[in-house]
């Protein structure tokens, strides 16, 4: 109680702050240069007069050379601590979805803006193009699930092209039908403004897509589905927009505008997306040599995205395909290269910066709809939701009818309601609607647009959660990946090649096989550094599935844990190999173990060394722990055959390529533990990587060395170390280890 | 490569008699296949040296894709390309001894296969160690064709298990 009604203070103290600083800054706005001229005369005539008669002003209050930064931070300020609200009020969150609380939100702050006399900004086409839309784009492409995606490809295309077009052409005609009934009032407006109007609220908008079904979690198909066909519209958007807009009030339409326009299709979407490979490409380049100054790994994602994405629509190409294309190339490459540490940046750089515009995005829209001027036109607005709805339904159906005949998997009538209902409209249509040229009736339009964004956002985006349970859709499931599932498909990928090619038919088994071995001959080994580049795509899971079990192992308090989500153990088993993990020490051995970790443990905790831009320093107190850990490592190995340390390959020094890894090691990792008990713990080894292009800065920096799996210097055969989780089966097993 | 190819389909399309190993052999994509010999070794089973089109044929016919039936008789037998029998047809890869389970060393084997001398012996052993691990239900130390069924109940194995043309 007492935290919501502090968060409720917050907010009304956000929102109070921006309506007086909005307030003088409409004051100082029309006559800012006035004012100028005044303060500097002021200023001049001041200082005259201060040097004469006035005391130094020890306080000054001067707003306005800040306003802007400040008014944007405050904005985002106001928008973030929204969200975290809505979350104190987990009544309300379970059945609005965010993005309506958060119009609902815009609509107040609009409403207090207007009350307190002075016009609310608007939400820029410029400002929303540039600088809200693309990182939520660049999220949703390099965190896109590629598999899916592909399979789903085709589907995906026949939904956004033909789909896209289908809605286009049936509300543009369908308006212009009703825009012809005489005494409407509308005839001024012909088919072709009508089209251009077709073509911008027919596309399914990513944000609102995103938005609504990151909440209800149905299941992977149906979520590519929609959301694929969001992401790949854009190319068709930006061509039929360009298209129409250019030739709406052109006498006459004849077969060689057609025929440009289709042409200009393929241009805006395969150019889109070289532009988008090329920039991959140049990315996952980059990230081959930045392994000496890791801190900027991930700017160079982002700039690299960024950049292809503003190339793109320097050409008018399709911005939105060049992104996800960026991203998906780029991704696998990178991911190979760079540290643990920039991978986390990375992701969660992304998710923040497409939280906050989307928020931001959606409180916009709220606040968009007060400021500007309507034009409230029932018979136009209410057949354009009509026909939106009826367009997409029979749009989705129709396709899935034909689509139904080539698909292995079937859309069964509960997807393709879905797929309908989830065709929801955002931003993109109102800020490709803000930007028409005066000659089109838009503010007419853009009341319609709003209209049907706001009843696609609330009606839809309310109804669809009760609608999915009530419809018991397949929701997501949970599990990670187990090693199970990889192995096995691909075991299934190569069967399957194999049977291709016996039946001489070259399927999409066969070229993808093709695709997999051109990329690790010749483009894996332009791409990433050194050693890594021939590490098959197994081993490389298998490690990231190590790591992981690693980190929850040290951070759940050192009880093995096997992986919760994929473990089909059953309790009886899982008893017993904790049982038969759980060393034990005799007394003389805890009493030495005690001694030693008592004598380090006593030295104060040393001061991080000045922060230094450049490189990333590891603490100089965990070097001392770890050795500590290793040393007490060592002590119980003597002692008993099973112990819990991650597999370690007994080749010695030299790992195998693939065992580099770049986790530093954290702080959090290394918490003082209770002596006595007897909890396995994880012997981490800081040592250099193989990596042949950073060996020499690698030891001083005591930079980013990884966590290599490297076996115990210990000479004594006894101290061999022994398989985590080994096969508890026959005895000889373990006996060929301690004489390897 | 074509050479091969077309005496298959020379044979199919004479609806000659036999198939040996040899022309399966020569398919080019199939030397390069990792699985190559273990599939040239599930259309001839027990060392058989030749053939015929319809034991040829049956066992494509599991790769057809499945149809759900709402209205077949739940008494019939079922159809070769259940999902069921698809997975048999996948275990029986891995199980070459046929003892109905797979065992670690079946296990390493195939994965040897996959992996393609890229990874040392340790690697190999401690990821079919984990495999076995996970998959393992009732701790015999190997993979049953149930705990195969369950470990892959997540994978959509109508869609990957299926070729279109076949159809």
């Amino acid at each position: 109680m007492y935290s919501r009604f502090c968060l409720l203070s917050l907010l009304l103290g956000c929102l109070i702050q921006l309506s007086l600083c909005s307030d003088t800054a409409v004051s100082v706005q029309g006559e800012q240069d006035h004012e100028q001229g005044n303060t500097t005369a002021k200023g001049r005539s001041g200082e005259s007069r201060n040097k004469s008669s006035k005391a130094f002003p020890v306080v000054t209050v001067d707003f306005a050379h800040v306003r802007s930064p400040f008014v944007v931070a405050l904005w985002i300020l106001l928008a973030s601590v929204l969200k975290l609200g809505f979350h104190f009020f987990p009544k309300l969150s379970s059945v609005v979805p965010e993005s309506c609380l958060l119009v609902c939100v815009g609509l107040i702050v609009g409403g207090l803006l207007k009350t307190v006399g002075e016009t609310p900004p608007i939400l820029r086409a410029d400002v929303f193009f540039f600088y809200l839309l693309p990182p939520i784009i660049l999220d949703a492409g390099y965190f896109l699930p590629v598999r899916p995606f592909t399979e789903n490809l085709g589907t995906i295309l026949c939904f956004a092209v033909i789909g896209t077009l289908w809605n286009a052409a049936f509300v543009g005609v369908g308006l212009y039908a009703v825009c012809q009934i005489k005494g409407s009032g509308l005839e001024k407006i012909t088919l072709l403004p009508n089209l251009l109007f077709g073509s911008i609220i027919s596309a399914v908008d990513p944000v609102a897509v995103l938005a609504v079904f990151e909440e209800i979690h149905i299941n992977e198909l149906l979520h590519i589905l929609v959301f694929g066909e969001s992401l790949l519209n854009d190319a068709v958007t930006v061509v039929l927009y360009h298209l129409l807009e250019e030739y709406s009030y052109a006498p006459h339409i004849g077969a060689k505008e057609v025929i440009l326009g289709i042409l200009s299709f393929f241009v805006v979407a395969l150019g889109g997306i070289f532009v988008g490979v090329f920039y991959g490409i140049i990315a996952a380049f980059t990230s081959r040599f930045t392994s000496r100054l890791r801190v900027i790994e991930p700017l160079f994602v982002f700039l690299y995205s960024y950049m292809a994405y503003l190339c793109s629509e320097i050409f008018h190409l399709s911005g939105i395909m060049a992104l996800i294309a960026c991203g998906v190339v780029m991704r696998p490459y990178v991911e190979a290269n760079i540290s643990h540490k920039s991978h986390t940046t990375i992701k969660y750089f992304l998710k923040m910066w497409s939280s906050v515009s989307e928020t931001l995005i959606f409180i916009f829209l709220g606040v968009s709809t007060l400021a500007g001027e309507h034009h409230w036109d029932w018979i136009f607005i209410s057949c354009t939701l009509i026909f939106c709805l009826i367009g997409r339904i029979l749009g989705v159906l129709g396709l899935t009818f034909i689509l139904n005949k080539f698909r292995i998997v079937k859309l069964t009538p509960k997807d393709q309601f879905i797929i309908s209902y989830g065709g929801l409209r955002g931003a993109i249509a109102f800020s490709l609607g803000y930007l028409l040229n005066e000659k089109f009736p838009r503010i007419l339009f853009l009341t319609a647009i709003i209209t049907i964004i706001f009843f696609t956002v609330f009606v839809q985006g309310m109804t669809i959660r009760p609608l999915v349970e009530l419809l018991a859709v397949k929701k997501k499931q949970d599990s990670r990946r187990s090693i199970n599932e990889e192995i096995h498909t691909q075991f299934l990928d190569h069967l399957l090649t194999g049977i291709e090619d016996v039946c001489g038919h070259y399927g999409h088994h066969h070229w993808k096989d093709k695709l997999n071995r051109f990329n690790k001959k010749y483009i894996k080994k332009c791409l990433i550094t050194g050693e890594r580049s021939k590490e098959p795509q197994l081993i490389a899971f298998y490690h990231k599935m190590e790591m992981k079990n690693a980190i929850e192992m040290v951070a759940s308090g050192g009880l093995p844990k096997f992986p919760s989500s994929v473990s089909m153990q059953t309790p009886r088993r899982r008893s017993t190999l904790s049982e038969r993990l759980l060393p034990t020490l005799t007394k003389e051995r805890e009493e030495e173990v005690r001694k030693i970790l008592r004598e380090n443990l006593q030295k104060t905790r040393q001061r991080l060394r000045s922060y230094n831009r450049h490189t990333l320093i590891a603490d100089p107190y965990e070097d001392q722990w770890k050795q500590m850990l290793l040393k007490r490592q060592r002590l119980r190995s003597t002692d008993q055959r099973v112990s819990v340390l991650l597999t370690v390959p007994t080749s010695g020094r030299e790992s195998p390529p693939g065992m580099k890894s770049g986790i530093e090691s954290d702080t959090m990792y290394f918490e003082p533990r209770d002596p006595a008990s007897d909890m396995p713990m994880i012997t981490i080894d800081l040592a250099t990587p193989p990596s042949k292009e950073s060996t020499d800065t690698q030891n001083k920096d005591g930079e980013d060395k990884g966590i290599v799996f490297a076996a115990n210097e210990s000479g004594s055969p006894s101290q061999r170390v022994q398989r985590f989780l080994s096969d508890p089966g026959p005895d000889h097993e373990s006996d060929d280890h301690l004489q390897s | 490569p074509f050479a091969p190819l077309s005496t298959i389909q020379d044979k199919l399309s004479r609806l000659a008699l036999f198939f040996s190993r040899e022309d399966f052999q020569r398919i080019g994509e199939l030397a390069v296949n990792p699985l190559g010999d273990r599939i040239i070794n599930a259309f001839f089973p027990d060392d058989k040296q030749s053939l015929d089109f319809r034991s040829f044929i049956r066992i494509l016919a599991c790769f057809r894709p499945t149809v759900k039936d709402k209205y077949a008789d739940p008494n019939a037998a079922e159809p070769i390309n259940s999902r069921s029998n698809k997975l048999r047809f996948a275990f029986q890869l891995y199980d070459q001894d046929r003892d109905g389970i797979i065992s670690r060393g079946e296990l390493i084997q195939v994965l040897r296969m996959m992996l393609e001398a890229q990874v040392t012996e340790d690697q190999l052993e401690s990821i079919t160690d984990r495999t076995i691990q996970e998959a393992d239900l009732d701790g015999d130390g190997a993979i049953s064709f149930e705990e195969f069924r369950k470990s892959l109940e997540n994978i959509n194995l109508e869609h990957k298990m299926s070729i279109r043309f076949l159809q």
